[in-house]
């Protein structure tokens, strides 16, 4: 637990800039126990992700997400043109044995989907802040934003869930 | 069956039936995994006809015989949870849990722990019988599998749920094609070389009620029918889970028939 939180502190220190995207930093990570989280982007309870980029909203998993689902196989995304709701489910994901919904953090009209992840499941492992994003959404209301959680509050959050179990 | 009264044991319905058919249980699963917000077992003693089930992915064209399938007319599902593609019949023993999230302390809601939480549990059932392990994500006896899983996990919620082969008909694993996907400790066995079936070990009633003694030592079972659940039932839900058409079948056969092709060419 103590070098947990040695680790943790040192990773919110450090806050190293990821060379492709200038304005998000991931959390610098110590080993593969740790997984990233990307500053600029807003957190979902349920491991969801969120970038805001002007009219427009990504959404994918985090590494936390991927990393306790397994190796993913499937990807089961909307068609766009549709509508979700904060909190609701927009598809799901199958790995191992297990289909695990993925539910949106805020509500809006679905105006993308990735379909690389038809052909490419495993991006969603590989690369879950990038390539293995999975909807983008025109916000329905942009305050719901303000209910997310950031990057510092994320990374806590995930190591008090883990810790509990 | 009933055990009232625990304090600080969360409640679980359990719902015992015999013979009825997959796609009533599996829509049954579906619809309280969706819409309730109780903890249920559901133990279902054999179905009532030979039916092929996939899981969520499953690709006719990649996972069967479908000539020999269309020939014999045995109906083919995909269901809403995970996993690989497995023939039931009269002589598989299902066994489901669906419990909210915080029904079992301690287990994050992810495949891998609940997994293991259900390994825990059916070591209590096999104690003392065969050489039993949760294995990679089977139940075998050695290294033999007779206990296949399966997950669909939600938000607030997750669904477990096993086929175990208590017996089973050779010439029906003929349907099945040998999966891409295959456990590492299955070391390219044939089918009949990598299954057992679990009536070498235990009668048939036995298994069910060490595997209710088992669910009570982490809830307070409480019995209900399923005549209870469908008058109360929301009908609005309707299930993913469903039968693939003739039609659906024979455009994966020739979608077969021309990879093959194009495998010799």
């Amino acid at each position: 637990m103590a070098l947990r939180m040695w680790a943790s502190s040192t990773a919110n220190a450090l806050r190293i800039s990821c060379a492709s995207k200038a304005h998000l930093s991931p959390a610098f990570s110590l080993s593969r126990c740790f997984s990233s989280v990307l500053d600029g982007l807003k957190y979902a309870s349920s491991h969801e992700w969120v970038k805001h980029e002007g009219p427009v909203v990504t959404i994918g998993i985090t590494d936390h997400a991927q990393d306790h689902l397994g190796e993913v196989v499937f990807v089961e995304l909307p068609e766009p043109g549709g509508s979700v709701s904060q909190g609701g489910s927009f598809g799901a994901v199958e790995s191992v044995k297990a289909t695990s919904d993925v539910n949106s953090p805020i509500s809006g009209e679905i105006v993308e989907v990735n379909s690389k992840l038809v052909e490419s499941p495993g991006l969603i492992n590989k690369s879950p802040y990038e390539d293995g994003w999975m909807i983008k959404l025109k916000p329905g209301n942009p305050s719901e934003l303000e209910s997310l959680m950031g990057s510092k509050e994320y990374t806590k959050f995930c190591e008090e869930e883990d810790a509990a179990h | 069956m009933a055990n009232p009264g625990k304090i600080g044991v969360p409640m679980m319905n359990l719902v015992r039936l015999k013979g009825v058919p997959i796609l009533q249980q599996l829509h049954l699963e579906e619809r309280l995994l969706r819409t309730s917000s109780h903890n249920w077992c559901i133990i279902n003693d054999g179905t009532n006809q030979p039916t092929i089930v996939m899981g969520v992915s499953g690709k006719p064209a990649e996972l069967l015989e479908i000539e020999s399938v269309l020939c014999d007319q045995i109906p083919v599902m995909r269901r809403f949870t995970g996993g690989g593609t497995v023939l039931v019949d009269p002589g598989t023993i299902f066994v489901t849990f669906i419990c909210n999230k915080d029904a079992v302390a301690g287990i994050q809601p992810y495949p891998q722990p609940i997994m293991s939480w259900s390994g825990a549990l059916y070591n209590k059932v096999f104690q003392g019988i065969g050489d039993f392990h949760l294995r990679e994500n089977d139940y075998v006896f050695g290294d033999r599998k007779f206990g296949g899983n399966a997950q669909s996990i939600t938000k607030n919620r997750w669904i477990h749920h096993t086929s175990f082969l208590w017996d089973y008909e050779v010439r029906n694993m003929d349907y099945l094609k040998l999966p891409a996907r295959v456990p590492e400790y299955r070391l390219a066995r044939g089918h009949l070389e990598f299954i057992c079936r679990m009536k070498d070990y235990l009668s048939r009633s036995e298994f069910i009620n060490r595997t209710i003694e088992a669910a009570k030592t982490h809830f307070s079972l409480r019995s209900t029918d399923l005549e209870a659940i469908e008058t109360t039932a929301n009908t609005k839900f309707c299930p993913s889970t469903r039968l693939l058409t003739m039609q659906e079948l024979e455009i994966a056969a020739k979608f077969a028939s021309q990879s093959n092709v194009s495998l010799y060419q």
